[in-house]
């Protein structure tokens, strides 16, 4: 049968609404509190009030007895429950034993000491009421500089110094090129920690099946698959007797990017009960007990020639760990170290990490997860030194930049950045601004005494994380696409997204290689009882690790395809195009779905050929992607207030080809919103006794509608060799890229009053005072 | 305490403790997945729902006080199948990513257009000032609200 199928328009590239938005839009989108469960009983924990303390004793009568209470849990309970665990290795890292419930000790505000199962939440808080502890408390320590420093409180007692670990790192002739620099800058810079606040906190359903011996655990997480391994570990049970859903995930940002004392503790408990468990965090406890970002304190060295050229890189980081570490929580400042040199061509830089526990929740990956704390600083670096030798920011970089010719770049820290050409987003950013104009702009202004700033950052980021062996958990990410006897297409994704629209992005990769209607596509992800063994979504890798896998699994199912219709058209002269098999000798043609449905029925097969159409790609990378651009932001200060206007911000991301266009932009709009959420609003705030002072969003100030300024957001385009698909990555970037190019912008207003530098976030009060002061305490 | 409510359209009738947030009523008694619970102390908005046509903020409301009211959440909006030009410009501007402000983003986004049909960029901005997105820097929903105006929301 010769028929004329005209092929369809390729959707790779095109600004496709998304197909995951209608259940979104209509509310009925299934998060795990939406999950209902006949006989399911409602989780409440007791936690610490105190950052440091002893329970002398605990009475649970009162509770135990309360009615409608099912049980109660304390830490004697659930000992023999495995450790919440920590996948990061580092030469000689103290690993503290980290118990769900604790049993005798607690180490920061909100540690779990008892869980409270009832027949619904309001009488498990209430019965929670009920527990009486005697807490013995001890003295606590909430900044990582006074934890390290002689006299401290220990926070794990065995371990007086509070250091978790020292690393080293360094590349080149650094004493040499310090030696013989004509200018040396050094700065302080902090980045301070943050509070991810998903919209969703976090959230746990277990369901034990006791004559099944299945263990089904409903999560709100970025990892099930290694969530499964894990927690098996923990409970002890083998790991096909676990099943791990992610139902919708209301976001993530990093911070559901581990395995949490909840998923164990709630799998414990329904296995003891028998009954399905839910618990869903409340805020405050999001607040209190889910992993802050960030939390350095950094000291730069930059040495330089008189002509700008950047020649040496000295860095030591005070990572606040908190009290315990999270599954990455100690590789976390090691990202830093390897991003340290930013875009620039310096091959001396050392760098020192020393991780400090505190009485503090432990920081781990949050948006960007070092690299906004590594852009931040050499970023601000570049300004002062552009400062102190009277250069341009914008000068200085390009003389600094790594050059078009320089790739496949061997960096100081080991790393190879795959392509770039970084003096295309920062041309055209100041094309975009405006940039001379602007300086003439600013130059009359200051005449007036009105303070106008130009900041700019030019960042680089690491993506697609990556190759396996420089990947804690594992870097490669699998796929598996089937299509059924009747032609329709199911793409399982190993890569667990939970917003980045990816049942999009890879049902528009789908329909570009098989020729089908993006319409009968179906993108599956996030269970571990459908979907094969995956990494999932975190570093900036679903589309161009998660992606790949389903670009390969599509070619092997392609050439399957082409056998089949070479089968049914007689001939080994065919081609596969447009979702049609044709024989180049007659024009004869097999559509997808005959070939699909002949491939089920019963048939005479050739030799070594397997019956259905499924393939499988489990896809590792050879290297990670190095995305990277340029972001412009305009303020201006009003000097009485200490008010920061932005009067514009310009963001020229590079992010390789871009599959979809309306996805890369929200994800920049979104990115820029939590890199200025740092930049001038955002502080996890710790008092001496280790409270948190901002532990409701009364106190923590996110970003809402009014505060944001337009994003003028705009691309150049540099494909990488890494990956077929020569996608980069953009989640992160606009976070990356945000925070130094808004503190340099308010630096740059400031710097007629002697202003060189100024720690995040830049609250109206910090900028007033400065201003009070003249810049004198800058 | 028995109460009535006309919800999404639908009267219902339950006794309810007096003590039940409206919140809790509308997902687990009524059993919406609608609205959601973000913050507990009416700074998100994601459980923002409409009570006798005015945007109230469900998790710090007990059900009882809504008693005798007409309540629309986000799944009264679509008629018959067809949704709400709200909805459809939050689908064709990416006005939504991880999904769980929405609901109670685009209660609030119609609420702007109910009291202003053609807002400025400005007012737009400060009439969503009550809901916090995490994920989209906002822009996009801008978009949406000012596509949803043009539409005639």
């Amino acid at each position: 049968m010769a028929t004329t199928i005209a092929k369809p328009e390729l959707l790779v590239g095109k600004r496709l609404r998304r197909r995951e938005d209608p259940r979104l839009i209509t509310g009925t989108a299934t998060y795990v509190d939406d999950m209902k469960m006949p006989g399911m009983l409602y989780a409440t924990i007791v936690r610490s009030p105190h950052a440091a303390a002893k329970i002398r004793s605990m009475d649970i009568s009162k509770a135990a007895q309360h009615p409608g209470v099912a049980a109660v849990f304390t830490g004697k309970d659930t000992e023999k429950v495995g450790p919440v665990p920590c996948a990061a290795s580092l030469p000689g890292l103290r690993v503290p034993h980290h118990y769900i419930l604790a049993p005798e000790r607690v180490y920061f505000v909100g540690h779990p000491v008892a869980v409270v199962v009832a027949t619904d939440r309001y009488v498990a808080k209430d019965a929670a009421d009920l527990i009486e502890i005697d807490w013995d408390v001890t003295d606590a320590v909430a900044d990582p500089e006074k934890a390290i420093a002689k006299g401290a409180p220990a926070v794990h007692p065995e371990w007086p110094d509070n250091k978790a670990f020292d690393y080293h790192q360094e590349g080149g002739e650094v004493d040499k090129a310090f030696a013989e620099a004509d200018v040396i800058v050094k700065q302080r810079i902090t980045s301070q920690r943050l509070i991810p606040t998903p919209m969703e906190t976090r959230g746990v359903v277990a369901e034990w099946r006791a004559a099944d011996r299945q263990l089904n655990l409903y999560s709100s997480t970025q990892i099930p698959h290694l969530m499964r391994s894990l927690v098996a570990q923990m409970l002890g049970l083998e790991e096909n007797r676990l099943r791990v859903v992610t139902p919708e995930v209301g976001g993530a940002f990093g911070c559901k990017l581990n395995v949490y004392a909840e998923e164990a503790l709630m799998g414990f408990v329904a296995m003891k009960l028998n009954k399905p468990i839910k618990w869903i965090e409340s805020r405050r406890e999001n607040f209190l007990c889910t992993i802050h970002g960030r939390g350095h304190v950094d000291f730069y060295e930059v040495a330089a020639k008189k002509d700008g050229t950047i020649t040496g890189i000295k860095l030591l980081i005070i990572q606040d760990l908190g009290a315990y570490h999270q599954l990455l929580t100690p590789a976390i400042p090691t990202l830093s170290v390897l991003m340290m040199p930013g875009l620039y061509k310096t091959a001396n830089v050392r760098a020192d990490i020393i991780g400090a526990f505190t009485n503090c929740v432990p920081t781990d990956a949050y948006r960007g997860a070092g690299r906004p704390e590594a852009t931040h600083g050499i970023e601000r670096m570049v300004d002062i030194l552009a400062a102190e030798l009277k250069m341009d920011p914008a000068e200085i970089r390009l003389k600094n930049f790594i050059q078009k010719e320089d790739f496949p770049f061997p960096t100081a820290t080991g790393l190879t950045y795959d392509t770039g050409d970084y003096s295309l987003p920062l041309k055209k950013a100041l094309g975009i601004a405006g940039y001379e104009e602007l300086r003439a702009e600013q130059a009359e202004k200051r005449k007036k005494g009105e303070l106008m700033g130009i900041g700019i950052s030019t960042y680089g980021e690491i993506c697609a994380f990556g190759p396996s062996p420089a990947t804690a958990a594992g870097g490669w990410e699998s796929a598996t696409v089937k299509i059924d006897p009747s032609g329709k297409v199911t793409v399982m994704t190993g890569a667990s997204p939970h917003g980045q629209g990816e049942e999009t992005t890879f049902a528009q990769i789908a329909a570009d290689e098989l020729g089908v209607d993006i319409d009968d596509i179906l993108v599956l992800h996030g269970d571990t009882a459908i979907v094969q063994y995956g990494i999932g979504t975190f570093g900036s890798r679903g589309t161009a690790v998660g992606g790949t896998a389903v670009y390969f699994a599509l070619q092997d199912l392609k050439a399957k395809i082409k056998k089949f219709g070479a089968m049914l058209l007689g001939s080994d002269d065919v081609t596969l195009s447009g979702g049609v098999v044709t024989c180049n000798k007659t024009g004869a043609t097999k559509t997808l779905q005959e070939i699909a449905g002949a491939t089920y029925r019963a048939m005479t097969l050739p030799a070594n050929t397997e019956p259905g159409l499924f393939a499988t790609h489990f896809w590792e990378p050879p290297n990670f992607t190095f995305p990277f651009g340029a972001h412009i932001v305009i303020s201006d200060i009003d000097r009485e207030t200490g008010e920061i206007k932005i009067r514009r911000y310009i963001a020229v991301d590079d992010c390789g080809n871009i599959l979809n266009p309306l996805i890369v932009d929200g994800q920049v709009h979104g990115g820029v919103a939590q890199g200025l959420g740092q930049a001038l609003w955002e502080q996890a705030v710790y008092d001496e006794s280790g409270q948190l002072v901002t532990g409701e969003m009364t106190d923590y100030v996110l970003p809402r509608a009014h505060m944001m300024p337009w994003i003028e957001s705009d691309h150049t385009t540099t494909p990488t060799p890494v990956n077929p698909l020569g996608v980069k990555g953009v989640g992160e970037a606009g976070t990356i890229g945000c925070s130094p190019a808004m503190v340099n912008s308010v630096v740059d207003a400031l710097s007629p009053l002697g202003v060189r530098h100024i720690d995040m976030p830049m609250t109206p009060e910090k900028i007033w005072r400065l201003i009070s002061a003249g810049g004198a305490k800058a | 305490m028995n109460i009535n409510l006309k919800i999404n359209g639908k009267t219902h009738s339950h006794d309810v403790e007096p003590r039940l947030l409206l919140i809790h009523y509308l997902r687990e008694v009524v059993g919406l997945t609608g609205p959601h619970v973000g913050c507990e102390t009416s700074l998100c908005g994601a459980c923002t729902v409409e009570l006798d046509g005015k945007a109230v903020k469900s998790c710090t409301m007990f059900a009882v006080q809504g008693d005798g009211a007409n309540v629309t959440t986000i799944e009264g909006l679509a008629v018959d199948g067809k949704l709400h030009a709200m909805q459809e410009a939050f689908w064709n501007e990416h006005g939504a990513q991880c999904g769980f402000c929405t609901p109670g983003m685009i209660m609030a986004s119609k609420q702007i257009l109910d009291r202003n049909p053609h807002p400025t960029d400005e007012e737009i901005r400060q009439g969503l000032e009550g809901n916090v997105c995490r994920c989209t820097g906002y822009q996009h929903i801008v978009n949406a609200v000012r596509a949803a105006a043009k539409a005639g929301a």
